[in-house]
């Protein structure tokens, strides 16, 4: 992707001082919670076949990784309790103000947390985040200040009944699911604070274990700040044949929208089957982030690209 | 036939038989959702704007729209006449598409014509002409304000707002974009 960028080099270089202090903080506030740091491949056999993502291909039978997700289970199930880790990810043709190609991906796991216990992790590292570049957790949007110590929560089901006037599973079943996300919901979330938006719609998380409470929902959560998506969580699937079924799922819609085939995540398959331990795992666009923390309106302020 | 991913500022596409053109656009990507290209568009007939979102799977029709120099010959009674300065071919214009623009209409002056489906929808004079003062007040000498205006006609009757210094005969440059009072070029 080209070299377009809207900003002046005196603000990039600003920015890239605040992205690397953040680096600085978000890595001492995971390496404080007891996380340890994991690196594993960028160039990949088999991407998790996902309905809406597409991958980068790298030469034959090759492809940059897409999120380090599968790679990370495979971690989780040899027994590496609590990781993280800091690094590239592509996704092939999104490109937009708050999209580029290659990005930054934070992800972390952490075996025997469910994903409340995640959010409220996630909540207190974006509040140090904050703190960490204006000395306070309080941040500037336009003219609107916004305390990163409240958090919410909201269900997907609330949130698409409240700003959209449809429940979600109809919206769901008329495909009208991610138009009124991002023309209605989305530009309300996160504006008092954090938003976790959670519990989606079943067939919107491939990756995710039912909720116990409502099969209709897995146990997924988005988190929001000023109306911009910075991250996503699951409660980990476990169920090596629940996974199988989704995925050959997804790569039916793949081959029928002509999109790339991949392999099957064998190496995936078989860590579900040696045993995932019960887990929550998240992924945060580091960029984005930034972005939030710096005023940016643009990911090339705030990333080199 | 455009796809979705093609889209882009700027860019000019067709929606049931009317020509739009796309004004802001933006990617957007809900998580684990499917893309979708948020466009703002103005429709080149009327100017009415709209918002319409696309998904990556749309197609979206081309409008057979060209952009040609021609240049202004005359006016024969019913339409403004111009002319291919290539071709020589002429191209009868209605006043309708050419408003107020028709009364900064100057013989052998080269248009900018956007024809689409072989009408011409919208017509760009050169940004400036100069016209002389028909009538007006007699000026006041030496009064240099350009802040305060009296009303003048050029030689086809339009009304311009313009400096009280300006005297019948005068020669003035006009916008044609606004249709209003840029400069004296020179005096009676």
């Amino acid at each position: 992707m080209s070299r377009s960028r809207s900003v002046d080099t005196e603000t990039l270089l600003k920015n890239l001082r605040t992205r690397s202090a953040l680096l600085r903080a978000v890595r001492d506030f995971f390496y404080d919670g007891g996380f340890i740091e994991v690196e594993t491949p960028v160039k990949i056999s088999a991407p998790a076949p996902e309905e809406h993502i597409e991958s980068v291909k790298a030469g034959q039978g090759e492809f940059l990784r897409t999120s380090p997700e599968l790679a990370m289970k495979e971690l989780l199930s040899l027994g590496v309790g609590k990781m993280f880790q800091i690094g590239s990810a592509f996704r092939a043709g999104e490109f937009g103000r708050k999209h580029r190609e290659e990005f930054t991906i934070l992800e972390y796991y952490a075996a025997d947390w469910d994903y409340r216990r995640l959010a409220a992790f996630t909540a207190e590292m974006f509040c140090r985040a904050a703190e960490t570049v204006t000395g306070r957790s309080v941040i500037l949007r336009g003219k609107r200040e916004i305390d990163l110590r409240n958090a919410e929560f909201i269900t997907v089901d609330e949130a698409f009944r409240k700003y959209a006037g449809i429940s979600a599973f109809d919206a769901d079943r008329n495909d009208t699911f991610d138009e009124l996300m991002v023309l209605k919901v989305e530009p309300e979330l996160g504006r008092g604070g954090i938003t976790f938006l959670c519990d989606y719609p079943a067939s919107r998380a491939s990756l995710a274990r039912l909720s116990a409470s409502d099969p209709r929902v897995a146990e997924r959560w988005e988190v929001y700040v000023d109306g911009m998506e910075l991250g996503n969580a699951f409660g980990e699937l476990t169920d090596g044949t629940e996974q199988r079924r989704r995925f050959s799922q997804a790569q039916a819609f793949r081959r029928a929208h002509g999109m790339l085939e991949y392999p099957e995540p064998e190496a995936f398959y078989r860590a579900l089957d040696r045993g995932l331990p019960d887990s929550g795992g998240c992924a945060v666009g580091f960029d984005r982030l930034t972005m939030l923390l710096t005023g940016a309106d643009d990911i090339s302020q705030v990333r080199f690209c | 036939m455009y796809s979705a991913s093609d889209l882009k500022k700027g860019l000019k596409i067709e929606i049931d038989g009317a020509p739009w053109q796309i004004t802001e656009f933006e990617f957007c990507k809900p998580g684990k959702g499917t893309a979708l290209y948020r466009c703002r568009m103005k429709n080149l007939i009327t100017g009415i704007g709209m918002e319409k979102t696309y998904r990556p799977t749309d197609k979206i029709d081309e409008p057979n729209i060209e952009e040609r120099e021609m240049y202004y010959s005359y006016f024969d009674g019913h339409h403004y006449v111009f002319s291919d300065p290539n071709t020589y071919e002429e191209m009868a214009v209605d006043a309708s598409v050419l408003g107020d623009k028709a009364y900064f209409l100057i013989e052998n002056s080269l248009c900018n014509f956007v024809i689409y489906n072989d009408e011409p929808i919208e017509i760009t004079l050169p940004t400036f002409i100069e016209k002389e003062i028909v009538e007006t007040e007699p000026g006041v000498r030496g009064d240099t304000a350009t802040n305060v205006t009296k009303p003048a006609k050029i030689d086809n009757g339009y009304e311009i707002q313009v400096p009280l210094f300006i005297n019948q005969g005068d020669i003035v440059k006009i916008d044609t974009r606004t249709g209003a009072y840029a400069e004296r070029v020179s005096k009676a």
